[in-house]
């Protein structure tokens, strides 16, 4: 854990988080399919060009995860979070391919305490993966759990 | 669409099981979701969640493997009787994932699949199957749910 930046009072509605980037490589698009999604389209350039997804692409859930790191390297870990209760959407709109550069952004869109959890509010937010071409390939809405300063919650 | 779909539509199906041990569970977080409560046992008890649970994602992922675990041996058995084998498109999209609850070292979870709709697509020779997935832990409490969704190849016409 490191020094707590952004608690929950912090997690204002409107607020914009850049997430940084990340370059995506075919050796861990193979890693994770063979992993957690072996299907062909995952796992090899020819059989990727064939499929509707025209080339080799990242699993859905390995562009989630990858965007997890992202989120956690530039929010998360600078944050109060307490984690999450679930993912009410996820849009993967366009094909996540290697050597593609990923930048994510989050914006906050509302909060509130938890009644059932004294001291935790719930900040739901939407999440934008886009592309170096500008292309979203990913959207995402969904809610965490983060923990308010310690006065408030006293 | 394959016959498979037909038969099975609003009918869950078991698509396996996996045991979440200490050592799988903080190797997917250190790569992907280092939160403490995921990656440090000791410290993971100040958490709400008590001790060392599973990232959520992780638990999304290994859903995921079973699924296609359980549509490739289904592929094969309909190959070894020699009919037509549908293929399957990648997904659009997921929606209402829930982590009910944590999944700690040493649960095994029990991952279920059903088909509950069948939709028409805009991708040509292709429709939509829209699933929902469950796992449900070793005493028998929902830790995860999900509605997703597919592209499966038709029946040519």
């Amino acid at each position: 854990m490191s020094e707590i930046r952004y608690w929950y009072e912090d997690l204002t509605p409107g607020r914009v988080f850049h997430l940084g980037s990340r370059t995506v490589t075919a050796d861990e698009i193979i890693h994770f399919a063979n992993e957690f999604d072996p299907q062909e389209f995952h796992l090899d350039a020819e059989a990727g060009k064939a499929s509707i997804l025209g080339g080799l692409s990242a699993s859905g859930w390995h562009s989630c995860a990858m965007w997890m790191r992202m989120f956690y390297d530039n929010l998360l870990h600078h944050s109060s979070s307490e984690g999450s209760p679930g993912v009410d959407l996820i849009e993967w709109r366009k094909p996540v391919r290697a050597g593609d550069v990923l930048f994510g952004t989050t914006t906050v869109v509302d909060s509130r305490p938890l009644k059932s959890r004294p001291g935790i509010g719930l900040v739901r937010m939407q999440h934008t993966v886009t592309n170096q071409n500008g292309d979203v390939v990913m959207f995402m809405e969904n809610p965490g759990m983060f923990r308010m300063r310690a006065e408030a919650a006293a | 669409m394959r016959m498979r779909e037909l038969l099975y539509i609003g009918k869950p199906v078991v698509i396996g099981t996996y045991e979440f041990t200490a050592d799988l569970i903080v190797e997917f977080a250190r790569e992907f979701d280092p939160h403490f409560f995921h990656t440090d046992p000791e410290l993971a008890k100040q958490s709400l969640f008590g001790g060392l649970c599973a990232s959520g994602w992780h638990t999304s992922a290994v859903c995921m493997r079973l699924s296609v675990n359980s549509l490739q041996q289904e592929d094969e058995d309909l190959r070894r009787r020699g009919e037509p084998v549908a293929k399957n498109g990648p997904s659009p999209g997921v929606r209402d994932i829930k982590w009910h609850k944590a999944v700690y070292p040493g649960d095994t979870i029990t991952f279920v699949n059903e088909i509950r709709e069948k939709r028409d697509s805009s991708r040509k020779g292709f429709g939509l199957l829209v699933t929902f997935n469950t796992g449900t832990n070793q005493k028998g409490e929902l830790v995860y749910s999900a509605q997703g969704a597919v592209f499966v190849e038709r029946r040519p016409a």
